[in-house]
């Protein structure tokens, strides 16, 4: 168990994949001007994002990785180079099922996370989960664990930045610095911050 | 009007380069920048994806239906990156292995897919190669830029050649670690779009509340 939460703590905050991977960072930038929409975002992130890992998981290993059709008869085929082509299907049809669900019996939370579900589809803060999922040889429990994990972390991290971006707007930035280069040096400061969590164990 | 081929080439160097002003394509952009060669070889390979995709999806673009375009597109594109990623692994191991999951990360590039959608889906195969190109090289020199600031001020080295000649090797320069931690990249860009802004001041945005001038009562008191 011990494993499960140090892995949950690295995947949230010790290696943000925002903040320490830079990914995701077009959108990361583009709809955390507010803390409203970025909530939302984040949370549309965290939910794809631990839907689509395990998903991911069991596809990897079951059909694409190094003798993966054993079970099919087939023990010398290695498809692991469809691995990228598999992953950005899988996530564009998750999305896709996940609107179609959510506007069925949910239409409260598919009017708050509308507009940001088709956007999560080309986040590379998926397709990256995915594939670092892939070279780490997360276990399925792992690969659920570092799913939501690294969602929460996704989604903290753009809170934090919209939070800082409200206050900004009050303050006297120079001409050229104004908008987006003083948000990256926001985020810069950010990073730095959560490089404080490195080397946080528990358990 | 159509703009010259000379301006497909050339604006998106600096006028409207992909990064400073679009902001896309950020993710593979920070993260590859520790050394100058993982940066040029991520240049090289984005490179030509761009233009690759450019090229194709604006020879098909009269025979492929609208409702369709994005997914043939990012097949196109996944397909090309696979092709790159495959090739690297055969013949360029080491960095591969350094860039480890961002060249499969091509795929969801921004730019790659906003090139796609917004020229040449309307343009004709050369214009759109031109276009990609430039969009690739606009990409490329940031990165390179980016990667040999934070190589040479964290390591003190350029390609893995000594310039700076550190303490830990008997040197004089005490190496910035900053350089090469992930913020660095982010302070580093936002110093650079201030700098291109400063030069281009009509790339500047407004600000969205103007501070009142201190009267001078205010400051008598």
């Amino acid at each position: 168990m011990s494993g499960y939460a140090t892995l949950f703590v690295q995947a949230a905050l010790v290696e943000n994949l925002a903040l320490s991977f830079f990914l995701g960072m077009c959108m990361f930038l583009a709809v955390s001007a507010r803390v409203e929409t970025a909530l939302g975002m984040g949370l549309a992130v965290l939910v794809v994002q631990s839907i689509t890992l395990p998903v991911n998981n069991l596809i990897h290993r079951y059909l694409l990785a190094e003798g993966a059709l054993s079970w099919a008869g087939l023990p010398d085929v290695d498809l692991s180079f469809l691995a990228l082509i598999c992953f950005i299907g899988v996530i564009a049809a998750m999305v896709q099922i996940l609107e179609m669900v959510l506007e069925r019996y949910f239409p409260a939370i598919h009017q708050g996370l509308g507009i940001y579900l088709p956007l999560v589809t080309v986040n590379c803060a998926i397709l990256g989960g995915s594939l670092f999922m892939v070279e780490r040889h997360y276990s399925f429990g792992e690969s659920v664990v570092y799913g939501v994990g690294s969602g929460f972390g996704w989604a903290l991290a753009i809170a934090v930045l919209a939070g800082v971006r409200e206050k900004l707007k009050y303050s006297d930035v120079p001409a050229g610095l104004q908008g987006t280069g003083i948000t990256f040096i926001a985020v810069g400061l950010i990073a730095l911050s959560f490089m404080a969590f490195s080397g946080l164990q528990i358990g | 009007m159509k703009t010259s081929l000379k301006q497909v080439f050339f604006n998106p160097l600096v006028n409207d380069n992909p990064i400073t002003l679009q902001i896309l394509g950020l993710c593979s952009a920070l993260a590859v920048t520790k050394t100058l060669a993982t940066a040029l070889i991520m240049s090289l390979a984005v490179t030509s994806v761009i233009t690759l995709s450019n090229a194709s999806i604006s020879l098909i673009r009269h025979h492929m239906p609208r409702q369709v375009r994005l997914i043939v597109q990012i097949t196109i594109i996944a397909s090309l990156v696979i092709v790159v990623d495959q090739l690297l692994k055969a013949y360029a191991f080491e960095i591969s292995k350094q860039l480890s999951v961002f060249v499969g990360l091509i795929v969801t590039n921004c730019i790659v897919m906003g090139r796609a959608e917004a020229f040449a889906m309307r343009n004709g195969v050369w214009r759109s190669v031109l276009d990609g190109f430039g969009n690739g090289l606009g990409y490329s020199w940031i990165l390179i830029l980016v990667g040999s600031i934070r190589e040479l001020f964290g390591a003190g080295t350029l390609l893995s050649i000594e310039i700076l000649p550190t303490l830990s090797s008997g040197g004089w320069y005490q190496p910035a670690a900053l350089m090469h931690l992930p913020p660095s990249a982010f302070l580093i860009i936002g110093f650079l779009i201030w700098g291109i802004r400063a030069w281009k001041s009509e790339q500047a945005e407004s600000s969205e509340f103007q501070a009142r001038p201190t009267s001078s009562s205010e400051v008598a008191r």
